[in-house]
């Protein structure tokens, strides 16, 4: 637990299932869980390197300021993933492709 | 081993075993559930990482109000009968090689750099140093950042509107 390493490894593992989750996953809601994931592993290096770099409370604003963005991506996120029920019946993110064709 | 030792060791486990349950489970409620453990147990983490506001706000915007919010998003997406149907692609191999191969360049970049620590002494409290930069250093980013919580109310709000 006072070692900077540990959550270094805790961090480098949440972010590899988040990037996995977002790779594979075909539902709309289950990629911005990835993404969740993914942000939590950066606010979580932010505040680890804070503790043990003296202390220094940049790192703390910094995840304050993550966490925030994070909040009003989830809103957006999910009034447009609720349009692409509406319209399309389905939230599978493969389907969502009209602007391929 | 010391209480606080086991503790943290237990929390890391539990965070990242309730994080490949989000990944890897099919039933999408489950995996809202298994988000709500995981970002607990960060909010932990972050107790032992002598951040207590940031825990705190872990704890009411994270699994008060994004946790939420994604639950909603589920149950109103979901048909009953579409809640058992696959929810991984076909490139689901690739992508855990991916993944994998990913998590062993960002593991062996932290073990070989040495990185520079500076010794210092539990506060005993953050809020009070948080609030002075925030309306001291950071202003600028500060007030940059409710506009764009405002943008994003207003656009959450127009996007999920009935067209008239």
């Amino acid at each position: 637990m006072d070692q900077l390493n540990n959550y270094l490894y805790i961090s480098a593992i949440l972010f590899s299932l988040g990037t996995f989750a977002v790779m594979t996953r075909r539902n709309g809601i289950a990629v911005l869980m990835g993404v969740e994931l993914i942000l939590n592993a950066a606010n979580l290096n932010f505040v680890a390197f804070s503790r043990f770099g003296g202390m220094n409370m940049d790192g703390h604003i910094f995840s304050l300021f993550v966490i925030v963005l994070a909040a009003a991506e989830a809103a957006v996120a999910l009034a447009i993933v609720i349009n692409i029920y509406n319209n399309l019946h389905t939230i599978n993110v493969d389907d969502a492709a009209m602007m391929k064709e | 081993m010391p209480l606080a030792e086991i503790v943290f060791w237990l929390l890391a486990a539990f965070t990242i075993i309730s994080a490949s349950f989000v990944v890897l489970n099919n039933q999408l409620l489950y995996s809202a559930i298994a988000l709500l453990f995981a970002l607990f147990g960060v909010a932990g983490l972050y107790i032992f990482l002598w951040a207590d506001f940031i825990a705190g706000i872990q704890l009411l915007v994270y699994i008060g109000g994004i946790n939420v919010l994604i639950i909603f998003g589920i149950m109103l997406t979901n048909k009953i009968s579409s809640v058992r149907l696959s929810q991984t692609n076909v490139q689901q191999g690739v992508g855990a090689v991916i993944a994998l191969w990913l998590m062993i360049l960002i593991s062996l970049v932290i073990s070989k750099t040495p990185w520079l620590q500076i010794e210092s002494s539990e506060p005993s409290g953050t809020v009070h140093a948080i609030g002075t930069l925030l309306l001291s250093k950071y202003l600028l980013p500060f007030e940059a950042i409710s506009l764009l919580l405002l943008g994003a109310l207003i656009g959450a709000a127009l996007l999920s509107r009935e067209a008239t």
